[in-house]
């Protein structure tokens, strides 16, 4: 599978188009890292417990969509789009979405 | 009285820490993309003939960055009269550069020699009941290309 956010696939052709596949993840923080995050809020700086969690949900949305893919007969994912949404206070939603295609 | 003590110390310790650590990140995100210079960043979205035949895929990197109570201090004044918030610019260009940064960082592992359509994407995210509390998620993500012969 060869997921690219270009419109081709440099060297190869694209057979067909299968049309649009997505993958979303909704994820709620942790009360730990909570914590962790207010006092990081007395400071400033990085906050790597939410770093790593949104990485996970967009490895997770990415996954999801390639799943998608694959089962529609697709072997490459082009023009992959990513999008970031706060769904309430707590929890944030990402998605990913793209064009399935057949490539040889 | 000892509330304002309290908010004082609680300033002074955002502008102190938080000082020493936007300048010690400064001074580490300089030497990361100097190391990593060699990596080129379009966002075009053609991959020219130079590049090719060549091998694709996706990279990208995220950075979640927090504002300290100094700067939403400095923040909540200049509400008041309007202009630059400076303190939020600067927060702001770390993550993304810190972003920058990672996803040069993960193409360098696969060996990539440039990376195309580069994206930025900014999210405000993990506003709590407080509106002080802003964290701020940026997300830098691209295609990026190994090619099978070098570069001329």
């Amino acid at each position: 599978m060869t997921l690219t956010n270009i419109e081709t696939i440099p060297g190869k052709t694209i057979v067909s188009h299968l049309g649009l596949v997505q993958g979303n993840t909704v994820r709620a923080k942790h009360v730990g890292r909570d914590f962790m995050a207010g006092l990081k809020n007395l400071v400033g700086g990085e906050l790597v417990g939410y770093t790593e969690l949104l990485q996970e949900s967009r490895e997770q949305a990415v996954e999801r969509m390639t799943e998608q893919a694959i089962a529609i007969g697709a072997n490459a994912v082009i023009n992959v789009r990513f999008s970031t949404s706060s769904v309430t206070s707590g929890a944030a939603e990402l998605f990913a979405y793209g064009t399935a295609v057949v490539v040889e | 009285m000892q509330t304002l003590i309290g908010v004082l110390l609680l300033i002074g310790l955002g502008f102190v820490f938080g000082r020493y650590a936007e300048q010690r990140h400064f001074k580490r995100l300089r030497q990361e993309e100097a190391r990593l210079q060699s990596i080129l960043v379009f966002n075009t979205k053609e991959v020219p003939a130079q590049f090719q035949p060549c091998r694709v895929s996706l990279v990208g990197g995220n950075t979640v960055i927090a504002v300290d109570y100094f700067k939403s201090f400095v923040a909540s004044l200049r509400n008041i009269v309007g202009g630059n918030v400076s303190s939020f610019e600067s927060l702001i260009e770390r993550a993304r550069r810190e972003s920058i940064v990672r996803m040069k960082q993960e193409a360098e592992q696969l060996g990539a020699n440039a990376v195309f359509n580069m994206r930025i994407e900014t999210s405000a995210i993990g506003q709590g009941d407080d509106k002080s509390q802003v964290s701020v998620e940026v997300y830098a993500y691209g295609t990026a290309v190994v090619s099978d012969e070098p570069v001329r």
